[in-house]
């Protein structure tokens, strides 16, 4: 079970990408037809102004745009939060179902920390290293002693997730906590996108809150980090060599329990840090832990499990659904994220990244 | 790779002198079942009604619904999350279809009608949960099944049209057939303790008839089981019909002891509660389910007191649970039954089974 290895290539582009891409078309010509097809469709929604009858028909733009933004950037954060679930799966087959709590932790330690420091940048740091600590003392204390054993590790980190809400209601209490958003990043920002035309012919762009397009840049970076470090690092590669055959690469010397201590540290330090941006984003508060459990889990059920461009994929379409479920079908809008789930496993039992 | 292995026997641990008789000898060897049985039938006569519905019968139906869920983890090695979806399905619909609170959303069907109606969606729904997550194994069925329970809980708490949102419904009695009023204390007693004994009586014939067998040579290895002609998935989602036929009972039956339903009764704690029943009962026998479920009835009535009384904060009732689910993992992952078996072993040297 690899993280990255095969697609990686075609992900990024690169020489033989763009011949596999233009094999790819000359086999299923008819698919890529449809593809462009929809790709043109999509963007012609976005970028033109919508002729009246198809406002009274699919409502007005600035509900889709929005929809369509938000579902993004929300994407963007469940990637935050899932890149590090899956990754700590892809390495040490630990489903971690604490990871919500995780999250929730790394949310108000960094609301703390803005509290007492009145620094929103810091609060990240505070909010990685708090939840990388945790992490390490979970991987130490308690993974290592029932190592190869999937089912009761996961087992465990049920009984800790339990816990730790306990805890966490016990210190918080009920409260909603928002971390508040430094000026610089306040307001709103235009972008090019036309929502609607005034009757002068005037037409109005869109404005969208600039901390949530800086943030959502922000978990870009880490994405492409995270897999420059996978493929372009030494310790990128001992990872992927641990995902393919962990029992080989310690026979071969190379300190495989530090490296599960270093990745179980990473992705509990990531999901702090997405508590953050959840915080900035929305808003922190009891039950959230399983909210974004279950969103990390339907990521990376969607996506293909160990698998970061499967996480990216999976959390800009878990995303999106859930945003524009929210405004077309409110009744049911988690109905259409779970259809999309089904619809997956049923056709890719794997996901859509993964392997076997 | 399941936490225990169920040995599919029905009687745990009796050794000893065995006597002659056949009869004598089935009675002897199932005492301690038969003994309890016999006190369960007879104690409306000395306890109240408090003790009667909320501890015995709460007990009786918990322990129905973990029963399934121990079927399909101890004979089938699938953990499945679902369960208590499940029996809330089940829950839900009898709501719809019969009687309730709300004459604008229930059908005020005759129970004839609804309750059948009820359970055929109930299982309908767990098999269909099953056939998504049987064709992939170990921690995915886990992943998948807690997805789906979030999943219906998040549809609950959204949805108003059929589910009535935060609020739920009350007023949902047993029915009246016969001349007797099934939802007197007594009667609903008997009503419990019937399709309880069932259950645990259908879960030991099945663990034994060929299909169970067949299951358990599923769990244990999948592979050679499919070499030699038996279709693997077709196995495993039968075993999610029966469990869901079981925790649909038992939905049913918790609606009209609590006389009333609202998201939480399947919310993710209690999908998680009952994980927790079923491991602390232990997986490896049917028995298992109920004793899990008296010792979590039990804490859950009298630990808030117990707490306060030597101290603590009655409030940490999760952590308790969460500690001690973490414990019986670690450190005794077959639960209370593995402890009794290993108890039985050493003081009778090792004249009994095997224990492992």
């Amino acid at each position: 079970m690899a993280i990255v290895n095969g697609n990686s290539n075609q992900m990024l582009g690169g020489g033989r990408g763009a011949d596999a891409l233009a094999r790819s078309i000359g086999h299923h010509p008819v698919a890529a037809l449809m593809i462009a097809a929809a790709v043109i469709g999509v963007l012609w929604l976005i970028l033109a102004a919508w002729p009246a009858g198809f406002e009274d028909v699919f409502g007005r733009k600035r509900l889709f745009i929005n929809a369509l933004f938000n579902g993004v950037t929300l994407g963007g954060l469940y990637f935050l939060v899932a890149s590090g679930f899956t990754l700590i799966f892809g390495l040490m087959r630990n489903v971690n179902l604490a990871h919500g709590s995780l999250y929730l932790f790394g949310g108000y330690m960094g609301y703390e920390a803005v509290e007492w420091t009145g620094s929103w940048l810091l609060s990240y740091i505070v909010a990685f290293v708090c939840c990388a600590i945790i992490g390490a003392a979970m991987q130490v204390l308690i993974f290592r002693r029932i190592e190869g054993q999937d089912l009761r590790q996961t087992l465990v980190t049920l009984g800790l997730s339990i816990v730790f809400s306990d805890l966490m209601v016990w210190v918080w209490g009920g409260n909603t906590f928002q971390i508040t958003t430094p000026d610089y990043l306040m307001g709103p920002i235009p972008t090019p996108i036309v929502v609607a035309v005034k009757s002068s012919g005037e037409a109005i762009f869109l404005q969208y809150p600039r901390v949530r397009l800086v943030i959502f840049a922000a978990a870009i970076l880490i994405g492409i980090g995270m897999w420059l470090a996978l493929n372009r690092t030494r310790i990128g590669v001992m990872i992927r060599a641990g995902v393919d055959d962990r029992d080989m690469l310690s026979v071969l010397g190379y300190r495989v329990q530090l490296l599960f201590l270093l990745v179980f540290a990473f992705g509990a330090g990531l999901a702090g840090m997405a508590g953050v941006v959840g915080g900035t984003f929305q808003s922190i508060s009891l039950g959230e832990d399983s909210h974004f459990l279950l969103a990390s889990l339907q990521v990376v059920i969607v996506g293909g499990l160990g698998s970061i461009p499967g996480a990216a994929l999976g959390a800009l379409i878990i995303g999106l659904s859930e945003q524009i479920g929210l405004v077309y079908f409110q009744n049911y809008a988690t109905v259409l994220t779970f259809l999309i789930m089904v619809i997956v496993l049923a056709l890719r039992p794997q996901g859509l990244l993964g392997r076997r | 790779m399941t936490v225990t292995q169920a040995t599919g026997s029905g009687s745990i641990g009796v050794g000893g002198p065995q006597p002659d008789s056949v009869v004598t000898r089935w009675v002897y060897a199932h005492s301690p079942i038969l003994l309890l049985g016999l006190l369960l039938v007879l104690l409306p006569a000395i306890a109240s009604d408090f003790v009667l519905n909320q501890i015995v019968g709460w007990t009786l139906i918990l322990g129905m619904i973990a029963l399934s869920l121990m079927f399909l983890a101890g004979y089938g090695g699938m953990v499945s999350l679902a369960q208590m979806t499940v029996a809330g399905v089940a829950g839900y619909m009898i709501t719809v279809l019969g009687a309730s609170s709300l004459p604008s959303i229930s059908l005020f069907w005759p129970w004839w009608a609804a309750a059948p109606l009820a359970i055929i969606i109930a299982v309908a729904f767990g098999t269909l949960a099953g056939a998504l997550s049987a064709r992939t194994e170990g921690i995915y069925t886990i992943m998948i099944t807690l997805a789906i329970a979030v999943a219906f809980f998040n549809l609950t708490l959204q949805n108003w049209s059929i589910f009535n949102g935060f609020n739920g419904f009350t007023a949902i009695p047993a029915p009246i057939v016969f001349g007797i009023n099934w939802r007197a204390p007594v009667p609903l007693y008997y009503l419990i303790l019937f399709f309880s004994a069932l259950s645990y009586a259908g879960v030991v014939y099945i663990s034994r008839a060929p299909f169970g067998i067949a299951l358990q040579g599923v769990r244990d290895n999948p592979r050679r089981m499919e070499a030699i002609g038996y279709n693997v998935t077709a196995h495993r989602i039968a075993a999610y019909t029966f469990a869901s036929l079981i925790a649909a009972v038992g939905g049913i039956l918790l609606v009209w002891l609590n006389n009333q339903i609202s998201p939480g009764t399947a919310g993710i704690e209690a999908t998680i509660d009952l994980l927790v029943i079923a491991v602390v009962g232990g997986l490896g026998h049917p028995i298992g389910a109920f004793i899990g479920a008296i010792i979590f009835v039990v804490l859950r009535t009298f630990a808030l007191d117990a707490l306060v009384a030597v101290g603590f904060d009655g409030r940490r009732f999760q952590t308790i649970i969460g500690l001690g689910f973490l414990a019986v993992v670690l450190f005794s992952p077959d639960g209370v039954i593995g402890l009794w078996q290993r108890w039985l072993a050493r003081t009778r040297g090792l004249s009994g089974r095997k224990v492992r």
